[in-house]
């Protein structure tokens, strides 16, 4: 259950790509931090435009009221810490279920074990108003195609936990089997990793509560 | 050996517009309403003029894994597919080598046996119906089948040592007896559930095996009366469901349907009646059947078959008698004589074969899977074709098909 | 009714058909018979016997075995709904193919159970099925272009 928290140099605008293979930190939240601070002024957007193609350029526009004080100041820690703790009490998991494990994740929402006392919801179908994707189980070759749409349509902030054996490693089917990703460390940047197979719900919980403590606190103790 | 085409797979698969008339649509792989399966729909207006299952989302090769793994190694591996009712899958494996090997589990097992499998019926069954409630907004459902649904997982972890996926079966037998006392906080717990349900109280001194499965077994014949208000003679449930999806007996038996879509639609047919194996036979229990075919009777005669299936386990639990519960020897590395067997056995949706072959080696030859699953796909394209969209779900549900399963 | 009588009711309607047989009531009756005749055999066996439906449709190599021959047997599992005698056995239906070029005459108008059941076969094996009305791949992913996996031939990439 860890993830790297490296952060590289300044970036310069227009100098990054984002999508399949051109991250460099294997964390999701550093993901959002490169998309904030690297902005193009609007002189410069035809020439990025000529260089990278459309995709790569990353407008921010001027925010205006509330949005404006906390975007100049959202370095100051008072205020890092309120969106922090606005984005961890509310967390939002996409529904996407891959393989076997999906029966444990359902069975982490049953009376016993209730993690809506957390404030995490697994109330909507749509993509585009969750922030978690539980990578639950095997993926295999047909299905990672679709995992990484799903993942490029979420909008930012947004986080990966990677939930089973199979999901971490390839699990089961790790050495002899021809249509299983060996884990999704290769098409997803990763923030959790629960093992198991399948994982008892309390592991998920613990899972859930690790997650919450690296939004709060960016990292975990 | 042949190559297969790439064009025309990759043509015939993606989406696209055809014509003004009707559009082709990806129900896809991402949808609360689906899971991980995919239904390729031509519709025109709000009616479906075809609907094309695409399954294969979650195939990890377990057929040529098989191929790889020893005799017992394989029952961890075989239990993956339809996770819920593991005992399902294991069980006609591990019928099938015993025919190949010629050996007799002990009396003991043969009611062992039995009791995980009706346990884990019902924990299936519950997972059906709390899905069932969310596709069609009954969110109550989906909480009270798995806060129920504990309490039977609790049951299977104290016999087979894990929740769901024990791999308790072992050709000859099964890998160790059920415990004689159950944990005093487990009975703390369930009685004050139990006070509730049946209004009656649980002595705090039942920690023996026996009489606490019987008190569970109790509690939950009242719990599912009360299901049957809620949810099943809801008048919203009634409406959303009666006349919707009918298959008529002769298609059934002509299309190949198994489980409860076939005993729905008229048909008497049940393995552990028609082709009993291990005690059954000395149970008495009986097989609903439905009259119309249509998504109210597949889930009433699924509603029907759990109270069975607690039968089933009361009169298990009493009638077991006292042994060994493996046959003599249990070797890591056993070797089976050459030949093939087949073995049929009754999971919780529908008829599982196996057809094994063996070469007298310590692993084997071909492992063929036959999931129920998989044999409802003619079925869900035959109902599909006509019907209106927001019957899409009703109908793929009440069908009881679970991706994993028949893409093994 | 027993297994033994059917198949000698079979052998003796069809003479010199049937090429090989197992017949073992507790294991599995099965009945070999080479492609050309397997159609009326099938519908002889839906018609006059009562197996109504197709339980699974499984395809072997047999290239690996201690008696090595180079082809692949398609088995078809047959099962009976409406008669309650038959309900018990397990018969099978199957050929043999020669390994170069295994192609076969369909039996999905015979049995329409089994059109998936062909439809996995044709991927993971390569046999061709003529006449059925939709043959094309059902569990692999769409780009796969290496050869049919069940074959004893492809290593998986692990090993």
């Amino acid at each position: 259950m860890s993830a790297f928290l490296a952060r590289g140099p300044k970036i310069f605008p227009g100098h990054f790509k984002t999508g399949i293979f051109g991250y460099r930190f294997t964390d999701s939240s550093s993901i959002v931090n490169m998309v904030e601070e690297s902005e193009v002024k609007p002189e410069k957007v035809d020439e990025v435009v000529a260089q990278y193609g459309v995709e790569k350029v990353n407008r921010l526009e001027t925010p205006k009221g509330v949005e404006y004080v906390l975007y100049r100041f959202r370095n100051f820690r008072l205020i890092r810490y309120l969106l922090n703790w606005g984005r961890m009490a509310s967390l939002f998991p996409a529904h996407i279920t891959t393989a076997c494990c999906s029966v444990e994740f359902a069975a982490t929402h049953s009376p016993r074990y209730d993690p809506e006392r957390f404030g995490w919801l697994p109330a909507t179908g749509s993509l585009r108003q969750s922030d978690v994707l539980v990578v639950e189980g095997t993926v295999t070759s047909k299905m990672a195609m679709r995992l990484r749409l799903v993942y490029d349509q979420m909008p930012d902030p947004k986080w990966v936990i990677a939930m089973g054996a199979c999901a971490i490693s390839g699990g089961l089917y790790a050495k002899d089997s021809y249509n299983v990703i060996q884990g999704i460390d290769d098409i997803l940047p990763v923030d959790v990793y629960v093992p198991g197979c399948p994982p008892r719900p309390e592991t998920f919980f613990q899972g859930i509560l690790l997650l919450r403590e690296k939004i709060l606190y960016g990292g975990v103790a | 050996m042949t190559v297969l085409e790439r064009k025309e797979d990759v043509r015939k698969a993606e989406f696209y517009d055809v014509g003004e008339a009707a559009l082709k649509v990806s129900y896809g792989p991402q949808h609360p309403g689906t899971g991980h399966f995919r239904l390729v729909v031509t519709i025109s207006g709000d009616t479906v003029l075809e609907a094309d299952p695409d399954p294969g989302f979650v195939h990890r090769g377990e057929e040529k894994l098989a191929e790889y793994k020893t005799w017992i190694t394989n029952i961890p591996h075989l239990e993956r597919p339809v996770i819920l009712d593991s005992a399902g899958i294991q069980y006609a494996y591990v019928l099938a080598v015993e025919k190949l090997m010629g050996v007799e589990p002990p009396e003991r097992a043969k009611y062992l046996r039995p009791i995980m499998a009706e346990l884990q019926r019902i924990g299936s069954h519950l997972y059906w119906f709390a899905l069932y409630g969310v596709f069609l907004g009954h969110s109550t459902m989906f909480l009270w089948c798995f806060g129920d649904r504990e309490y039977l997982v609790d049951l299977t972890s104290l016999i087979g040592g894990q929740r769901i996926t024990h791999a308790y079966f072992v050709p000859g037998g099964v890998r160790n007896d059920a415990p004689k006392n159950v944990p005093q906080e487990l009975v703390k717990e369930f009685s004050r559930y139990y006070r509730m349900v049946t209004g009656k109280d649980l002595p705090l001194n039942t920690t023996d095996f026996r009489k606490y499965t019987l008190a569970v077994c109790e509690f939950f014949d009242q719990r599912l009366n009360d299901y049957w208000d809620m949810f099943f003679n809801n008048e919203l449930f009634i409406a959303r469901t009666k006349d919707v999806g009918v298959l008529r007996r002769e298609d059934a038996v002509r299309l190949g349907a198994v489980g409860t879509t076939l005993r729905a639609s008229g048909v008497e047919y049940d393995n552990r009646v028609n082709n009993p194996y291990d005690a059954y036979p000395n149970f008495k229990f009986e097989v609903p059947v439905g009259i119309k075919g249509d998504c109210y009777d597949r889930a009433v005669v699924g509603f029907k078959e759990m109270r069975e299936s607690v039968k089933i386990i009361m009169q298990a639990v009493e009638m077991m008698p006292d042994g060994p519960v493996k046959a003599k020897q249990h070797p890591i590395n056993i070797r089976v004589p050459a030949g093939e067997a087949v073995a049929r056995t009754e999971a919780a949706r529908g008829e599982m074969m196996y057809y094994i072959r063996s070469d007298g080696g310590d692993k084997p030859y071909r492992v063929k899977i036959s999931p129920p699953s998989f044999r409802l796909l003619p079925v869900m394209k035959y109902l599909l074709r006509g019907e209106q969209i927001a019957n899409i779900p009703p109908i793929y549900w009440s069908l009881n098909y679970w991706p994993v399963e028949a893409d093994r | 009714m027993s297994l033994q009588t059917l198949v000698g009711e079979i052998e003796t309607r069809f003479t010199g058909v049937v090429i090989e047989k197992i017949v073992d009531e507790k294991k599995l009756v099965k009945i070999v018979v080479s492609p050309e005749n397997i159609k009326s055999v099938a519908l002889y066996l839906r018609d006059s016997l009562g197996f109504d439906h197709v339980k699974a449709v499984t395809g072997v190599d047999l290239s690996r075995l201690l008696k090595k021959e180079s082809r692949i047997e398609v088995i078809y599992h047959l099962g009976s709904y409406t008669r309650e005698e038959l309900s018990k056995s397990d018969m099978a239906l199957s050929t043999k193919l020669d390994k170069a070029n295994p192609r076969m005459p369909s039996l999905n108008d015979v049995w329409p159970s089994c059109e998936y059941h062909e439809r996995e076969v044709y991927e993971m094996f390569g046999v061709v099925f003529e006449g059925h009305p939709d043959l094309r791949r059902l569990l692999l992913p769409e780009y796969w272009m290496d050869m049919p996996p069940m074959l004893k031939e492809y290593e998986p990439p692990g090993r």
